[in-house]
């Protein structure tokens, strides 16, 4: 566990210094911007929009950090020939895998975390400078605490990105990786379309090969619940639980395969 | 070892994705997601489309639909009467708005309003408002205020009462409706389209946290009142008539004594007298032009 939690750390130390925090700025400033933007440009609904745009903005952020470092993970120790010197301490390949993915799981959930707080904060803000009329025509409350299960399901589908990007950056090139892996991510939105192919087609073939692949593709699109929680729409615990319970063993399976993959290559 | 290791690191992998696949059968099995909602997208070819590309960030896409409906529909109201693609692009503008957010409440109200709005305040399309209604009540077929917009349609701009009230009588049978509208279903089958009801539902109306649509209903109620005042001016005007040969005018009644300046409309311009027949108008400068057609009761 040390030798994962080293790893882990060095990769968030290494994205500081790489200047991902600088997105939070950008964040909040699109945010800020976007507030006062949106209320001069629509005919009300200007929370329902930040309440949008905040969530989009949190997924599309990480989205990027996650395909973006993800890729580089294992590739950029390769091209820098650092990985003889890491694989010659007392860390084995699966703890530098799984330390990798950790790292960059802790600096997804410090990035969502704090665009989650600059979210409330302008949504508070909101609230504060509306008069009560206004609220009371809005779907659901301006600081509704239930924005937080779209966070949540948007952090677990990062963490299923961030697993597909290091499963790439374990044999591939770092292009080739994103492109896979933002392919990969488009698929995964298609998904639920797969599932009812058999509406579409007369071949039953063609029916079972589109069910199977929608089962073998991530199911990305099952972690939107971005717009039930903005127009207050009921998201039950049950279905958190499934969703995120699916992420995870999908998050093991493509680690374990990562592992796999990875302790089989030569580096001599 | 390392062989045996392998075969481990498959077989967990592959216990994993099965475990993943059992589980997202079972989360669809216990929380079935609505297959129903994406057959009814997929007749809107172009919403469907977007709602692809746009993976999920179609509910952001929608709102850009909307800042665009509510622009190009403040444009065209501002742009003259001689534009010759006014209020083209509202209906499918607010379509695709609600196809990429099918919860997007405000544009399917807004629709309602102003599609229907005769021209030149709106591309004078009742029939459109009503499409977006439907297909807002085929994703919130309990929330009686769509039925009631419907409903609004029909009477204030379709003048078909008969169909205005069974839209009512739906809304009454809603949850959470409001008890008024039992008894104005039943009043409209009687009555028709008289000033008192129209006045009342542009009263609710005007009760809205919305800006924009307290601002329309205050508009119409404004009209109203212009309507009763029309009626007891040309009431004096039949009392008074001019001396054979003379024209009508605000002139002679002032003369009479009858009117003590020129009368003006709600918002403070004067009223016109047609000088052959008496008939009193609204002038084409007051803010209040164009008038809605004139309302008539079905049984006297």
């Amino acid at each position: 566990m040390r030798a994962i939690r080293v790893v882990a750390v060095n990769v968030f130390r290494e994205s500081v210094r790489d200047r991902v925090p600088y997105n939070l700025v950008v964040f909040a400033v699109l945010l800020i911007a976007s507030s006062y933007l949106i209320g001069q440009l629509t005919a009300g609904q200007d929370v329902k929009i930040i309440k949008d745009l905040g969530l989009a903005a949190t997924s599309i952020f990480g989205l990027f950090i996650a395909i973006f470092i993800g890729i580089g993970l294992v590739s950029k120790e390769v091209e820098r020939r650092s990985i003889y010197a890491l694989l010659s301490k007392p860390v084995s390949r699966a703890q530098f895998i799984a330390g990798k993915y950790a790292g960059l799981v802790l600096t997804l959930a410090v990035n969502v975390s704090v665009m989650a707080i600059a979210f409330y904060v302008i949504l508070a803000y909101m609230v504060w400078t509306e008069p009560p009329t206004i609220r009371a025509g809005w779907d659901a409350p301006g600081m509704d605490p239930a924005l937080l299960k779209a966070v949540f399901l948007i952090f677990i589908e990062l963490m299923l990105v961030t697993a597909i990007a290091l499963f790439f950056s374990t044999f591939s090139t770092p292009i080739l990786s994103a492109a896979l892996t933002f392919g990969l991510y488009v698929a995964g939105h298609f998904n639920a379309d797969l599932k009812n192919f058999e509406k579409v087609v007369s071949s039953k073939a063609a029916a079972r090969l589109a069910r199977g692949a929608y089962h073998v593709l991530p199911d990305l699109s099952a972690f939107d619940v971005k717009t039930q929680v903005v127009h207050g729409l009921p998201v039950s615990l049950g279905y958190l639980g499934a969703t995120a319970a699916y992420g995870l063993t999908y998050v093991a399976a493509l680690l374990l395969v990562s592992t796999f993959i990875f302790s089989r290559r030569d580096f001599k | 070892m390392r062989p045996r290791r392998d075969i481990a690191l498959v077989v967990l992998a592959v216990v994993a994705f099965a475990a993943a696949v059992s589980l997202q059968m079972m989360r669809d099995r216990w929380y079935p997601r609505d297959d129903a909602e994406r057959e009814q997208i997929l007749y809107v070819r172009s919403g469907a489309a977007l709602q692809r590309i746009t993976l999920s960030f179609d509910a952001l896409a929608a709102d850009v639909y909307w800042i665009r409906a509510i622009q190009n529909y403040g444009g065209d109201r501002l742009s003259g009467p001689k534009a010759q693609t006014k209020y083209q692009l509202l209906f499918p503008l607010l379509d695709l708005t609600t196809t990429l957010d099918p919860y997007f409440n405000i544009a399917y109200r807004f629709g309602a309003i102003f599609l229907s709005e005769a021209y030149p305040g709106g591309p004078g399309r009742p029939d459109q408002s009503v499409a977006l209604l439907e297909k807002a009540i085929t994703v919130m077929p309990q929330k009686w205020q769509y039925y009631h917009d419907v409903g609004f349609v029909y009477y204030w701009r379709m003048r078909d009462y008969e169909t205005a009230a069974k839209w009512f009588q739906k809304a009454a049978a809603q949850p959470n409706a409001p008890n008024w509208l039992q008894p104005l279903a039943a009043s409209m089958l009687v009555h028709g389209n008289d000033r008192v009801a129209a006045r009342f539902l542009w009263q609710q109306i005007a009760k809205s946290e919305e800006a924009w649509l307290r601002r329309n209903a205050e508009h119409a109620l404004l009209q109203l009142q212009a309507m009763d005042q029309i009626d007891q001016l040309e009431a004096v005007i039949q009392r008074f008539p001019p001396a054979a040969g003379e024209p009508h005018s605000w002139n002679e009644l002032m003369r009479k004594r009858v009117l003590i300046r020129e009368p003006v409309d709600p918002v403070g311009t004067p009223y016109l007298i047609d000088p052959v027949t008496g008939r009193v108008r609204v002038s084409e400068q007051s803010p209040l032009f164009p008038m809605p057609e004139e309302p008539r009761r079905l049984t006297q």
